[in-house]
């Protein structure tokens, strides 16, 4: 019975510290600012969204986002620590605490919205699209009938082209492969015809073919994945200011103030800048922030244009429009909330 | 000797004829060949066949890796010509290869313990270094401790460099090692409790060794890495890499254990007896009689755990520690390096250094196994 009693009390107290373990989720910020620097989950190398360069630099539009919570937290983008996470890991990581906030080019979806974590918004929306060498001479995806499909294995894309092409009433067979360096191999020596997967991912494959300007990317997007940060449930602090750190760099964009004219725009007489730069108004502290919070962020990362043309934009290898991540005065979809 | 000459009728050699060469079927390279290529009909096709698999992959393996390759130039010249090795790629990377994140006002601190560890294991290789036995302890104890020391720094002004940013063919190192110089001593104490009279002992060391050699390595990093905070109270945390090395070195030492018993097990019971009839109590007789025989036996067993922990901790790549493959692979999707040819560059020279390492672990043991090999020699 005593020895019973001992293993119950040793069960108690396991639970007990598990959820003191979730309890003090709501101390996020604290527990940052007691560390003295965020912990980032990032991918293990997608180019563009988070990548090491050739200096050992983390870059990349997620990259980018942490730097910029850093930046908001800290006033210092560096304050960030950068942990590399497969895709398997990546919930584990952020329930059990070993991360604060997952920037990994996560799609969000309802499920792992209440079974996960929190997403706070979008920072670059994808799309499954197609690429198909120019030769085949095919002009849109709704020509594709009887094609060979290369793509990978047990990923949603396999899925989102079977319920494409079966929409479409069109017949195609699937080649199929585990890696992705395996499917651009298959592709490139003309085992299919097409080659589909989010359109991030054809741009950053596109340039390993042999010959890059042979190819084209098709106009269609069938699925839709919103790319987004994500922070653990029960902690609404913590959640707001990741939620406004991206919202600030929209904002930013929005209003032309950029980590050029940051400075400059501090003294602008528009009620809206002021705010957002924190200027006039407490929006920061609201949060538990220093009110020029998104000052640090723009003046230390840029607005999201910024971000985007450095990482993904036209100049870089990746060579991306900005399309759907256009701001939605430009024809995208990008809606920040107003700060204020 | 007398003179040819001399002799009526003739002439009469005295001396020896010089030996004629042999001939030609039983010495020299076509001998040779007759011998070891085209011994029968079945050995010829053989060889033929081989012959042709050489011409057909050496040549333009050879030529991807070296005659068309490119050596200078950056990514621009790559991308000129994808139909061969990028070189460029790992030069301009080999120091985040090498270090991984370690800032490079630091780096020294690596670099010192590399020549170190390259110094101490050159010296101990060879059996006329003197004070050898003093160097092996200096490796195995106070070397590991400064290691550390000295890579994380937070002592005597250095400046504390986190687990975190360690990472390449450093961490491949640093994983290693602690495995294979914790596994060992951990293994050879596990195997004797598992043949220990001492029931309790004796079921302890069987059910951790049972337990650690029956779940995969990948589980148990998973669950040091991601299972384990949250078990922890909020505010204690341990470091990423220390869980990751502890779980390999259990996992290494599960292995070892059953290696060292297989060894023990192979002494017969007239050494125990004798050393017992000797008077040598338990730990002395191991120490003196079993275990130097019994370890002799298993060297090939040993090295052979330690290649196999060696090249297993690349799977530290999924806890998100970035090792040199993962180094490496993570390199690869920098999109100013996205060509062809450098994903094949990259694992191929993973692959060298990794067999570079395996090979000369492997080369060692033999060099070992032939000097003990005094008992047994054939």
């Amino acid at each position: 019975m005593h020895n019973f009693k001992s293993i119950a009390t040793a069960a108690a107290i396991a639970g007990s510290l598990a959820a003191t373990g979730v309890a003090s989720a709501d101390e996020t910020l604290d527990a940052v600012k007691g560390n003295g620097s965020i912990q980032c989950g990032v991918s293990q190398g997608l180019p563009g969204f988070s990548n090491p360069d050739d200096e050992g630099n983390w870059t990349g539009i997620d990259v980018d986002f942490c730097r910029a919570m850093a930046a908001a937290v800290f006033g210092d983008p560096e304050a960030v620590k950068f942990t590399p996470l497969s895709a398997k890991v990546r919930f584990t990581a952020l329930t059990s605490g070993e991360i604060d906030v997952l920037a990994r080019n996560t799609t969000w979806t309802m499920s792992r919205d209440s079974d996960f974590g929190e997403f706070v918004g979008v920072n670059y929306y994808d799309g499954q699209g197609f690429m198909v060498p120019k030769s085949l001479g095919v002009a849109s995806a709704t020509e594709l009938s009887g094609a060979a499909v290369c793509t990978n294995t047990g990923t949603t894309t396999e899925l989102n082209v079977a319920d494409y092409f079966r929409a479409q009433g069109m017949d195609y067979t699937v080649v199929a492969f585990e890696k992705a360096d395996e499917v651009v191999a298959a592709y490139d020596a003309g085992r299919c015809d097409v080659y589909t997967t989010d359109r991030s991912g054809l741009a950053a494959q596109r340039t390993k073919l042999s010959a890059p300007d042979d190819h084209m990317v098709l106009p269609e997007i069938i699925s839709k994945e919103p790319l987004g940060p994500l922070v653990r449930h029960g902690d609404a602090q913590w959640g707001d200011i990741a939620r406004w750190t991206l919202n600030c760099m929209i904002n930013a964009e929005e209003m032309g103030v950029s980590s050029e004219n940051v400075e400059d725009m501090k003294g602008s007489d528009d009620p809206g800048i002021q705010r957002l730069l924190g200027v006039d108004g407490d929006l920061g502290s609201k949060i538990g922030l220093d009110n020029g919070f998104c000052a640090n962020i723009v003046a230390a990362v840029g607005n999201y244009a910024e971000s985007y043309n450095r990482n993904v934009g036209p100049d870089t290898p990746l060579q991306l429009d900005r399309g759907l991540n256009a701001l939605w005065s430009d024809g995208g979809v990008l809606y920040a909330a107003p700060m204020r | 000797m007398s003179n040819p000459s001399e002799h009526m009728g003739g002439i009469v050699n005295a001396g020896d004829l010089p030996d004629k060469p042999a001939p030609i079927s039983t010495e020299g390279p076509v001998a040779w060949m007759r011998d070891n290529l085209f011994s029968s009909p079945l050995n010829t096709l053989l060889s033929i066949l081989a012959l042709f698999l050489i011409v057909w992959t050496v040549p333009p393996a050879l030529n991807w890796l070296i005659f068309s390759a490119n050596w200078a130039g950056g990514a621009d010249a790559c991308r000129a010509n994808t139909g061969a090795a990028c070189w460029p790629f790992i030069t301009a990377r080999w120091e985040q290869f090498l270090y991984g994140f370690y800032p490079a006002p630091e780096r020294w601190r690596v670099d010192i313990i590399l020549i170190v560890l390259l110094v101490g294991i050159v010296l101990l290789a060879f059996e006329r270094t003197p004070l050898r036995k003093w160097i092996a302890l200096l490796m195995l104890v106070p070397f590991p401790i400064v290691s550390f020391i000295l890579l994380y720094g937070g002592m005597f002004g250095l400046p504390v460099v986190e687990t975190s940013r360690w990472g390449g063919f450093m961490l491949t190192l640093v994983i290693a090692l602690s495995g294979i110089v914790a596994s060992l001593p951990l293994g050879i104490v596990l195997a004797l409790g598992r043949r220990s009279t001492m029931p309790v002992m004796r079921m302890v060391c069987t059910i951790f060794i049972e337990f650690w050699r029956g779940i995969p390595l990948v589980a148990v990093l998973f669950m040091a890495s991601v299972m384990f905070p949250l078990f922890l109270p909020p505010d204690v945390s341990f470091d990423q890499l220390l869980r990751a090395v502890i779980g390999v070195a259990f996992f290494a030492s599960a292995y070892m254990a059953e290696v060292v018993r297989g060894g023990l097990q192979a002494i017969p019971k007239g050494q125990y007896e004798g050393a017992m009839a000797l008077g040598l109590p338990y730990w002395k007789m191991m120490r003196l009689i079993v275990l130097p025989q019994a370890l002799k036996i298993v060297i090939p067993g040993i090295v052979n755990t330690f290649i196999g922990l060696f090249k297993d901790t690349t799977l530290v790549l999924i806890i998100g520690l970035l090792d040199l493959l993962g180094i490496v692979q993570s390199a690869i999707n920098d999109p100013n390096w996205s060509i062809k040819s450098v994903p094949y560059t990259g694992y191929v020279f993973v692959a060298l250094v990794f067999w570079v390492c395996c090979y000369a672990m492997a080369r060692y043991s033999r060099y070992i196994e032939a000097k003990l090999h005094t008992g047994h020699k054939r």
